[in-house]
């Protein structure tokens, strides 16, 4: 080949291609332009702003003239020698560790049990979504009336059987169980769905090989079912996790983190700073809500890590 | 091959722009910016969603509107709602006309510079009760005009009385009602409900006694702060009050009041209208304090306030609505329509000669104190939810009733800086 062919070859070549370049990158920032908009708007600019709002130090008066001084970490501090930071972080994690725990087991065994396909299967399955499809104002208020000291009819039952009387939603060593309870129960139809289409995919055949091995109902659900759902569960309890580190609405019906701080989680401590009080404390507010989301990331962060390692 | 790209890229920007578009609509719509709204139109936002536009209360503010030669847009919402939405709009600047707000909030907004003083928003305050009017006064500077006020009192169930043969008009001080409570107990019911929730509510509910003790706002932990809680969590302890108090608010308060099988309720003026249907004969009394008498007993109600505009000249229409809802003619429908007490002797006057029930509540107004009053302002949302957070402390058993005060008003000190 000629030495002096190959620029102009190239020349040529490059040439046409120039704005043909330039127009599908051009046709390619149309296509992304609304999605990066949508982002912008709805996601990037909100996220500045309580990144800001918990960096400033806020009182009625700056909040409305938007002049409030720049304070650094003075709220995260403040935040973090508050007597509700430990109480409320250690509510959090017991709140969100035992609610998935619970939910994950009863989902799967309730996906396991509905693999079956008995007659009136679909019909029960389809019952156990009803907490999923109802309101949530509907179903903590209903919890909250089942759950009263005086009149619930949890409390009626306990007596019945000769038990004493709990309250569920007014003494300190019960409140933070009452709403773990309810919010389990709210759960459990998410996990169930999920798990049970993550059963339906695992081949009839491996069921068949394991019989044929001797394998028994219990070994052919350790052996089988539970590893080929690794990937299913994964995703399963990190969306769980981030759902519920974030719940608000039920224990605020319930209890609104009381009493005292003993049902208060950050969700609903931030809520509290925010616009529990006629006085706002927005900067606090703010700074609980972004170590909230610090945890929510740490945790999807840890998950795309498992998943690589993985596939790798 | 480059004609299908540019269609393609057509298309996305047309795409992007047909869907961006309708979101810019709804977002000029949502904001709609209050003041710089036709002229013609005038925004009013109230506490009370329980009234639609075709109740009592709805027709006059369209009435007073319609007086006025404008039309009144009316915005009901939840009553704290009300308050965040207010610094927001404060903030962005598209403040409504009229404001009805909650009197322990009026000091936080006119501190937040959103509200105009009754002064200049030709607002006049005379002839109005001065405990009622001080609920919403800063620095001697009243901002807006109650519309009417309410309070506390005990409610009580005549035929649960009866039966444990307890006479209401004895009832005059902490012990003879414990006493009461004590007879009602042995008769087979329930002693007293009231609502000690984790809000403002429970400190609502909780500053009769507080004061009614002899303490002071500004010192939550003294000897008889800590009387009047230890007072409550006695009442848990002894099962005359329900452990259910708790999370009560005052509407399931009530609605344990209502089944029948309480001697009494803590509730408040606005409840008048229940207690008729209640299908029982009830009673109301004032609530007690320590020694005898009744006890000072907390303001509620709301304040037709006037926010700050930039555009001044809209002040003297918003004078005309707030006027024509106040004037002494209308105030009386309107507290009537409201469950309320008016603020003004002479109206007061004329709901008595309608309803000689009303006395006792005419009477618990004329005691009561403003929540704000004192120099407490912007200091009492702050002392409030410590003192909330103490109320339910004690009762749940976390902490003794000293113990929880003084954590309290230590809290309070460091956050209010006094």
């Amino acid at each position: 080949m000629p030495p002096a062919a190959a620029p102009t070859k190239t020349l040529v070549k490059r040439r046409p291609t120039r704005p043909h370049h330039r127009r599908s990158a051009l046709t390619a920032w149309a296509f992304l332009a609304p999605l990066v908009l949508y982002l912008a708007l709805f996601y990037v600019y909100p996220l500045y702003r309580n990144v800001e709002l918990s960096l400033r130090d806020y009182t009625v008066r700056s909040f409305v003239q938007n002049d409030a001084p720049f304070a650094g970490l003075q709220n995260y501090g403040e935040v973090f020698q508050d007597a509700t930071f430990g109480p409320a972080l250690r509510n959090t994690l017991i709140f969100t560790l035992c609610s998935i725990v619970a939910q994950y087991i009863i989902g799967l065994a309730l996906a396991v049990f509905f693999n079956r396909n008995f007659r009136l299967s679909a019909t029960l399955r389809a019952l156990f979504l009803v907490p999923w499809l109802l309101p949530l104002i509907v179903s903590a208020s209903t919890w909250s009336w089942m759950l009263n000291s005086e009149s619930g009819v949890v409390n009626y039952l306990l007596r019945a059987v000769g038990g004493d009387n709990v309250n569920w939603l007014t003494s300190p060593e019960w409140s933070l169980t009452a709403v773990v309870i309810a919010n389990i129960w709210i759960g459990i139809p998410f996990n169930l769905v999920i798990l049970y289409s993550g059963l339906q995919n695992i081949p009839a055949e491996l069921y068949e090989a394991a019989a044929l091995d001797g394998a028994g109902l219990w070994q052919s659900f350790r052996r089988v079912t539970f590893p080929l759902l690794r990937p299913v569960t994964a995703i399963t309890l990190l969306l769980g996790f981030v759902y519920t580190l974030k719940v608000f609405d039920l224990i605020w019906i319930m209890t609104k983190g009381g009493p005292g701080s003993s049902s208060t989680t950050l969700a609903t401590w931030s809520y509290q700073l925010g616009f529990g009080s006629m006085l706002p404390h927005f900067g606090p507010g703010a700074a609980v809500g972004n170590l909230l989301i610090v945890i929510a990331l740490a945790f999807g962060l840890l998950h795309i890590h498992t998943q690589r390692r993985q596939e790798a | 091959m480059s004609t299908p790209r540019t269609a393609r890229a057509v298309t996305g920007t047309v795409l992007a722009v047909t869907l961006l578009t309708p979101l810019a609509a709804c977002s000029d719509g949502a904001s709609g910016n209050a003041s710089s709204a036709k002229a013609g139109t005038y925004s009013f936002w109230d506490p009370y969603p329980q009234f639609d536009a075709s109740s009592p209360w709805g027709k006059r503010v369209t009435a007073c509107g319609a007086q006025a030669d404008v039309k009144i847009k009316r915005t009901p919402m939840d009553t704290t709602d009300l308050a965040n939405k207010a610094l927001l709009a404060g903030q962005q600047d598209n403040l409504p006309d009229v404001m009805l707000v909650d009197n322990p909030a009026v000091s936080t907004l006119a501190e937040a510079g959103i509200l105009a003083k009754a002064a200049d928003a030709g607002l006049k305050t005379t002839g109005i009760q001065k405990n009622i009017l001080d609920a919403g006064t800063v620095d001697d500077e009243p901002y807006g005009v109650p519309i009417g006020a309410n309070t506390l009192a005990l409610y009580y169930n005549t035929d649960v009385l009866k039966k444990a043969k307890v006479d209401p008009a004895a009832v005059t001080d902490w012990k003879s009602l414990t006493a009461a409570l004590a007879e009602v107990e042995a008769a087979g019911s329930k002693g007293i409900t009231f609502s000690a929730t984790k809000s403002e509510e429970g400190s609502f509910q909780f500053l009769p006694w507080f004061w009614g003790a002899g303490a002071e706002l500004t010192d939550i932990d003294s000897p008889a702060a800590v009387s009047a809680l230890t007072l409550w969590k006695d009442w848990l302890d002894e099962g005359y009050a329900p452990n259910s108090v708790i999370s009560n608010t005052q509407t399931t308060s009530w609605q344990e009041f209502a089944t029948g099988d309480f001697a009494f309720a803590e509730n408040g003026t606005w409840q008048l209208a229940n207690a008729e249907k209640a299908g029982f004969e009830y009673g109301v009394i004032s609530i007690p304090a320590v020694e005898s008498g009744p006890a000072p007993v907390p303001t509620g109600g709301e304040f037709v306030t006037v926010p700050v505009q930039s555009d001044t000249g809209r002040y003297r229409t918003t004078t005309k609505i707030v006027n024509c809802l106040i004037n002494g003619k209308n105030l009386l429908a309107t507290d009537t329509t409201l469950s309320y007490i008016a603020p003004t002797a002479r109206v007061q006057d004329q709901q008595v000669r309608e309803n000689a029930g009303l006395q006792a509540w005419v009477d618990a107004v004329a005691a009561a104190r403003g929540r704000t009053s004192g120099g407490m302002n912007t200091d009492y949302p702050v002392v409030s939810e410590q003192m909330w957070t103490a109320v339910q402390a004690a009762l749940s058993g976390a902490q003794s009733p000293k113990a929880a005060l003084e954590a309290a008003q230590q809290a309070a000190r460091s956050k209010t800086g006094n």
